[in-house]
């Protein structure tokens, strides 16, 4: 098999604009296939939450302002992303990492806030292990925060690639792909507020 | 603190058939072992195959996987069918329950996840992109690294046979059962990391061949234009995407069940194990039609090649596997009518079921009417779609039989279930793949196999399998519940010792193939393919070389017709020398895939036995080899005109001389 | 290299994700001054929260992750519609499942 490897790139643009392409819309399917992840987590709670085992229920522990305001974090966080991909486009190098470090933070203050409710929980004698409602409640919102994280993980390694080799096709097709993501987490958060906090505390 | 977590020296199983088979299979590695570094070719080994990103290379890989699976699972069965031949009449036979329940459990792990997935997977990745007229799938790295997740997978399973114990659960691992209170070992552990592993691998493949049909279908092929095999493997692909992740789902919650001390499924704290029940087979529903899918786009593919005519109701075959994909996702609790949901869920689901027939139906009379009229040629291949057929039709009937759910009651966990479930896997999937492997195999290797000993191969597997699963269909009605070790009842041994008979029957079968594989490779040089079409075929992978062009297409063809190469054929545009071609871009091979399959295997294990410090070290070294593999530069290379030229030129001269 | 890719999810303008945004944030509070206050009944309640959630998911799929019916952005469009279908099967038929399972072991 030969390797000879030269530079057409220019004669071969249309090839970088498909994979492009290809690669927003296959993180895209894999968004879906997290999706159903999710969904199978919902129904699992939703099964579960009755079952509290004589132990503390949703009404008895959900904290909203503390919930209300990890909302606004991860609702900021997403427009302030938006932000980020519009400078990206526009090959604006300092606005995209400007942007992309205040997501980081707001990213970071919704972790630090889900944490901040695990610990008192599990402390205050409702961790995961005291009823299958609590083990629903924490894998639910525990696989939502562990996305949120990996997301953080994600926004500093872009981070990095962009202060060090600038927005090219690749890097900003690869912010688009974190843009997916980071607002697919939101459309999660919204059900999860919506039908384990608000519901819960009904 | 132990740096080895739970393992010692008493994990390995004092069983002396255990002991054998470790033996048998270190002398025969340590051979091998010799044999490559004398020939010394590991390096080719790694460079050309290992790292390979060539869709039609990792086929071959796959279908590799599954056939050294095959014969591990099908181990498990003839010593499963020997031992309850012989353990009638009180006696207890020579499998102990310890170790014949982990036989059955892994039977049934090894056959679905490990031989018919690799294998379904390992066609669609040598044909499908060839059909469609594309150089690779779009995302050729990560259909390498899918595959050395399916072998990370397959890996553990195997370790579990010298190391510690695998689960004595069932394929289903069904809690309570299988949650630490009841399976302590690392049995269940095992289970849970190779699907999750291989899962994960075969998640991957879905998104990647979906992408690939979408975005890369050759100019003039609409999607309604794809031949029958990629459609059928594509709906598969839809089912893989909306269902795996299910299946994700409930291993990780039973794995936060017995790791984290978590109440999904266990008795106590509210926990309900009923839920488990239900997802496993909400994923486990569309896993069937996942595997029969793209085989039945294999009977479509042969039928229409081997009766000289274009396949009946291409359209018509499109929408029944689109309807049977859709209500595959609303059929699941038939697996489970007894756990005793009420009669409105119960009928809603029997219903569902039975219309499932229907679209299947319609394909069946798709290739009837294909066939009709048709000159048909009897090669191996087509042996195969008969014996299908017949086989089918019958595990359909029984299978609308077990949708009554109150049929199901009389007969659920019985040997006629075992029956009905073989009777469409062997005889739709495994047939399927079988005649897939036959009329594929010359186009990927390159050479012929010798037919006699394929014909001798499918009578074997044909009449060996009405041996071995009709009387089951008996026991059943006479009251033989499914996964017992021993029997005391006179009236059942006949039917036991005829069904063991099959099974020997369908050992020759294998031993057919396998012969006919080793005297293949002998005698290559022989029965060599030169024009690359052995079968008058219809479809775009018939015109290139036999092996293809590792960029499959000097130039992208122009599609006008469905049956595209036959439409070629008959204008007279196939086979064109160019004057001049392109370079073509083509992706580089990369150790990334082996390397991140061998850091999931050493993850995987390392939760098994508890050793912490390795898995937390093996899942940050994967993260970090993803990262790495993301920002790698020179992942891909131009392959230069003359070279083209070169090859292309070869092949037509092939051709000509015919 | 040009700019390109516009055709496949068009991105927005500062002031279409400001909308989004507006949106968001009013159909956010809503259901949380709904249950905070306890001004209404359950099943008003529950027909807020409901109907706020999926308003709200719809205009996160519109300002934010751009979904559209275009040529070239209708498969994204499609896809999801796909899955969620396949949600709200698996869902709605394993919650009434389980529930008519427990309901039946309470005979």
């Amino acid at each position: 098999m030969s390797t000879s490897a030269t530079a057409h790139h220019d004669a071969h643009h249309d090839e970088h604009h498909d994979t492009g392409r290809n690669t927003t819309l296959g993180f895209w399917i894999y968004l879906m296939t997290d999706c159903i992840l999710f969904s199978c987590f919902f129904a699992t709670y939703a099964v579960l939450f009755m079952n509290t085992a004589g132990g503390v229920s949703g009404k008895d522990i959900f904290d909203l302002d503390l919930i209300a305001g990890g909302t606004a974090a991860l609702l900021l966080s997403s427009i302030t992303f938006g932000f980020a991909m519009i400078s990206a486009y526009k090959k604006n190098k300092g606005g995209t990492l400007l942007w992309l470090a205040v997501t980081f933070v707001f990213g970071a203050a919704f972790i630090a806030i889900e944490l901040y409710e695990f610990n008192h929980l599990i402390h205050a004698g409702h961790g995961p292990s005291t009823s299958a409602f609590l083990t629903a409640f924490f894998s639910l919102v525990g696989l939502h925060g562990l996305h949120v994280t990996a997301g953080l993980l994600w926004i500093t390694v872009m981070f990095i690639d962009v202060a060090k080799r600038g927005l090219q096709d690749r890097t900003v097709t690869r912010l688009g792909c974190l843009s997916l993501f980071w607002h697919f987490l939101d459309v999660i958060w919204i059900c999860v507020f919506s039908f384990v906090y608000l519901m819960g505390a009904m | 603190m132990n740096l080895l977590g739970k393992l010692s020296w008493d994990a390995i199983p004092h069983d002396p058939i255990v002991l054998v088979t470790l033996a048998v299979v270190a002398v025969g590695g340590a051979a091998l072992f010799v044999f490559m570094t004398l020939a010394k070719k590991w390096g080719w080994l790694w460079r050309e195959w290992l790292t390979s990103v060539d869709h039609k290379r990792l086929g071959i890989m796959y279908i590799i996987l599954a056939l050294v699976m095959l014969v591990r699972g099908f181990a498990d069965a003839i010593m499963m069918r020997t031992q309850l031949a012989v353990a009638t009449n009180g006696s207890e036979g020579y499998l102990p329950p310890h170790h014949y329940d982990q036989i059955f459990t892994a039977h049934g792990v090894i056959m679905i996840i490990f031989m018919a997935m690799p294998f379904m997977i390992g066609l669609m990745n040598i044909i499908v992109p060839l059909q469609i007229g594309a150089r690779d799938v779009a995302f050729p790295f990560l259909n390498n690294l899918s595959f050395w997740l399916a072998v990370s997978g397959a890996l553990l399973v195997n370790i579990s046979l010298g190391l510690g114990e695998f689960a004595m659960t069932g394929w289903v691992a069904y809690p309570p059962l299988s949650g630490l209170e009841f399976s302590p070992g690392t049995g269940v552990d095992y289970y849970i990391w190779a699907l999750q592993i291989s899962g994960i691998g075969t998640t991957l493949t879905g998104v990647n061949f979906l992408i690939t049909v979408l975005k890369m279908r050759t100019p003039g092929m609409k999607l309604m234009d794809m031949p029958i095999f990629t459609w059928t493997c594509t709906w598969a692909n839809v089912l893989i995407v909306a269902s795996f992740p299910i299946l994700t789902a409930a291993l990780a919650m039973l794995t936060l069940d017995r790791y984290l001390d978590f109440h999904f499924f266990t008795n106590d704290l509210g926990g309900n194990s009923m839920m488990y029940i239900n997802l496993f087979w909400a994923w486990g529903h569309p896993e069937v039609y996942i595997l029969v899918l793209p085989a039945f786009g294999m009977f479509s593919e042969i039928v229409s090649t081997f009766s000289g005519k274009r396949l009946f109701g291409h359209k018509s075959m499109i929408y029944a596997s689109g309807v049977i994909s859709l209500l595959g996702f609303i059929v699941w609790l038939h697996h489970f009518f007894t756990m005793g949901s009420s009669a409105n869920v119960n009928a809603f689901f029997g219903i569902m079921t039975m219309i499932i027939a229907i679209p299947t139906g319609v394909k069946l009379f798709n290739w009837l009417f294909t066939m009709y009229k048709g000159r048909i040629r009897m090669e191996v291949p087509m042996y195969w779609v008969i014996g299908f057929m017949i086989t089918f039709s019958i595990g359909g009937m029984t299978g609308v039989l077990l949708a009554i759910p109150g049929a199901d009651y009389v007969l659920h966990n019985s040997l006629f279930l075992i029956a009905h479930f073989h009777n469409t896997i062997i005889g739709g999937a495994v047939f399927g793949y079988l005649a897939g492997f036959a009329f594929w195999f010359p186009k990927a290797m390159g050479f012929h196999l010798d037919p006699k000993l394929g014909k001798v191969s499918f009578w074997c597997w044909f009449i060996g399998f009405f041996l071995a699963f009709m009387p089951l269909y008996v026991l059943g009605f006479m009251g033989m519940t499914r996964r017992l070790n021993h029997t005391d009842n006179p009236d059942w041994n006949v039917w036991l010792y005829i069904a063991a008979v099959g099974a020997f029957v369908i050992a020759i079968g294998i031993g057919a193939f396998v012969l006919q594989l080793i005297l293949g490779f002998k005698n290559k040089d022989k029965n060599l393919d030169k024009t690359g079409d052995p079968w008058n075929g219809h479809t775009l992978e018939w015109s290139l070389a036999s092996p293809p062009q590792f960029y499959n297409f000097a130039k992208l063809p122009q599609v006008e017709d469905l049956d595209a190469f036959t439409d070629m054929k008959e204008k007279g545009t196939a086979y064109q020398r160019h004057a001049s071609y392109e370079p073509i871009h083509m992706p580089s091979n990369t150790n990334a895939g082996p390397i991140m399959g061998l850091l999931a295997t050493a993850m995987g294990f390392a939760l098994i036995w508890h050793i912490w410090w390795l898995a937390g070290a093996s899942f940050i070294g994967l993260i970090v080899a993803f990262i790495c593999r993301a920002y790698a530069s020179n992942t891909d290379y131009y392959v230069q005109p003359d070279e083209v030229a070169r090859i292309e030129n070869a092949h037509l001269d092939n051709v000509a001389k015919g | 290299m040009s700019q390109h890719d516009h055709d496949a999810h068009s991105h927005g303008s500062v002031s279409s994700y400001v909308v989004g945004f507006v949106l968001s944030v009013i159909l956010t509070v809503i259901p949380f001054w709904a249950v905070m206050t306890s001004a209404f009944d359950r099943a008003t309640l529950f027909a807020i929260i409901v109907v706020t959630a999926v308003v709200q998911i719809v205009v996160h799929l519109k300002y934010f992750l751009h979904l559209n019916f275009t040529k070239e952005g209708k498969i994204d469009t499609l896809s999801f519609i796909f899955t969620a279908i396949v949600i709200v099967m698996v869902v709605a038929l394993s919650i009434w499942i389980i529930y008519e399972s427990v309901l039946m072991m309470m005979y």
